[in-house]
């Protein structure tokens, strides 16, 4: 299967409307070659889970800079769960205090990367947790 | 999850178990071809409607009105959307949902993203496949949105019943509208952002242009010389010409909802229209010759190739590259050393 291309999609949960962020992301995913799905601003955990369904991705990037993490990602968790997408991985962007990261990996996240993180960190990190059959 | 159970959960509507098909069905191959032979006895039910138009022109957001619009008639929706991947990369950024925020959560609409992975027709090379899928799935109509088209991209006219192109306002003259290409596959002809100052300018050099054939002209596709050659024929790889089907010209706001419960009447109108004089059995024809010799190609190409072997392939091009060579002769050639094709 030599057309086999992860794909990612990118949403921001929660109510800020800062995707500039986010936008820097797909672009970089999208040059290491990989399908970035691209939602958009102000998407509930209920529509995010759904397109991660619909669009069959391999990961799903979130992008939070309200603050409201430690409510919007274990509510994705769960959601992604219950639909049976637990094989999806769901890393997490924006501005997430140190200290949440350990809960945060612990619900299941596979990274966390805040400000400054390097795009090259973030493309290494899901070749990791992907695997391609 | 083997292929065959996968495929039969699609039949029986299941939603992850038609995206994890989409997904084999895009990525081709063996797989690919187990699930759509399950699937292909299933599907066939489905209008399927391309929505094709610039960049910009407002395709996300007519599909989304459309979509929600059909879905107030009781009808259920299967969308693909195209985005055109990087030639650089091999990646591609796929944004057509952020304009489909309306129809979230709604369990009679499936909507999947797709690029285009080198394609250059609007579509991806496996669309057709996946539109199969979404049909067997039960969708009663299909919706396909192409990448952002210029004017050569066409092959939605092969796999759509109705085909809808999109203008926006101010994009050019009216020897634009009289160029061959897109406007020549549309069914149905829409102006979108009709609020614009030059709507009407629009308009009226779309509707004149129009207005100097009748009806929608037969589609040959892209290799229509030989199509319509004289070896009789002529009907292979061409859609038919529905003369008595006048290509209408609407107008919408598609963000405001504008214009969108016509589309939808005159989409179903076509459709009608398409069954009683036959020329939806016609198209399906057309289509299915063209796709077949499509995938012949393919296979050929590959058989070809690996005949030739890749030593002197390689020197054929070192002596293209070199000009002691040119490419028709060495076609030629090619064929000469492999022989005949038939038999070992």
């Amino acid at each position: 299967m030599a057309d086999r291309k992860i794909r990612v999609l990118i949403a921001k949960p929660g109510l800020d409307g800062h995707d500039r962020g986010a936008k820097v992301i797909a672009r970089a995913l999208r040059d290491a070659g990989m399908e970035v799905i691209y939602t958009g601003l102000r998407q509930t955990p209920e529509y995010i889970t759904e397109a991660a369904l619909q669009e069959d991705v391999d990961v799903v990037g979130l992008s939070i800079l309200s603050g409201a993490h430690m409510a919007l990602v274990p509510r994705v968790m769960e959601l992604l769960a219950d639909r049976e997408l637990s094989n999806v991985r769901v890393i997490l962007g924006g501005i997430i205090p140190d200290e949440d990261v350990p809960t945060l990996l612990e619900l299941g996240v596979s990274g966390v990367f805040g400000p400054g993180t390097s795009t090259e960190d973030i493309i290494a990190h899901i070749h990791q947790v992907v695997e391609i059959a | 999850m083997d292929e065959i159970s996968l495929a039969q959960r699609v039949l029986a509507g299941e939603r992850r178990a038609l995206a994890r098909t989409i997904s084999l069905v895009e990525n081709g191959g063996q797989p690919a071809t187990e699930a759509l032979a399950t699937l292909y006895p299933h599907s066939g039910n489905a209008h399927r409607v391309g929505v094709t138009g610039p960049p910009g022109s407002g395709k996300s957001t007519v599909v989304n009105a459309l979509a929600a619009a059909a879905r107030q008639r009781d009808l259920t929706i299967g969308i693909v959307a195209v985005d055109p991947t990087s030639p650089f990369t091999g990646g591609a950024i796929l944004g057509d949902r952020i304009r489909m925020q309306d129809l979230a959560g709604d369990p009679g609409v499936f909507i999947r993203s797709m690029a285009s992975r080198g394609s250059l027709g609007g579509l991806a090379r496996a669309t057709s496949d996946v539109v199969e899928v979404l049909d067997a799935g039960g969708f009663d109509m299909v919706l396909i949105e192409t990448v952002g088209a210029g004017q050569s991209e066409v092959d939605i006219a092969k796999t759509a019943h109705t085909t809808i192109v999109i203008e926006a306002p101010g994009l050019g003259d009216d020897i634009q509208a009289i160029k061959a290409g897109i406007l020549e596959i549309a069914d149905v002809l829409v102006i979108n952002k009709a609020d614009h100052p030059f709507a009407d300018n629009t308009f009226r050099a779309l509707r004149a242009m129009l207005d100097m054939n009748s009806g929608r002209p037969a589609y040959t596709g892209h290799h229509g010389p030989q199509a319509a050659s004289s070896d009789g024929q002529e009907e292979r790889a061409t859609t038919p010409a529905e003369p008595d089907w006048k290509v209408p010209v609407l107008k919408t706001i598609a963000t405001e909802g504008d214009g969108i419960e016509a589309l939808l009447d005159t989409v179903q109108q076509h459709q009608t229209y398409q069954i009683e004089a036959g020329t939806l059995a016609a198209r399906e024809r057309a289509r299915v010759a063209s796709d077949l010799e499509t995938r012949l190609r393919e296979v050929l190409l590959e058989q070809l190739i690996e005949r030739i072997g890749p030593e002197a392939f390689g020197e054929t091009i070192e002596e293209v590259l070199a000009r002691r060579l040119d490419p028709h002769t060495a076609v030629a050639d090619l064929i000469q050393k492999v022989g005949p094709l038939a038999g070992g």
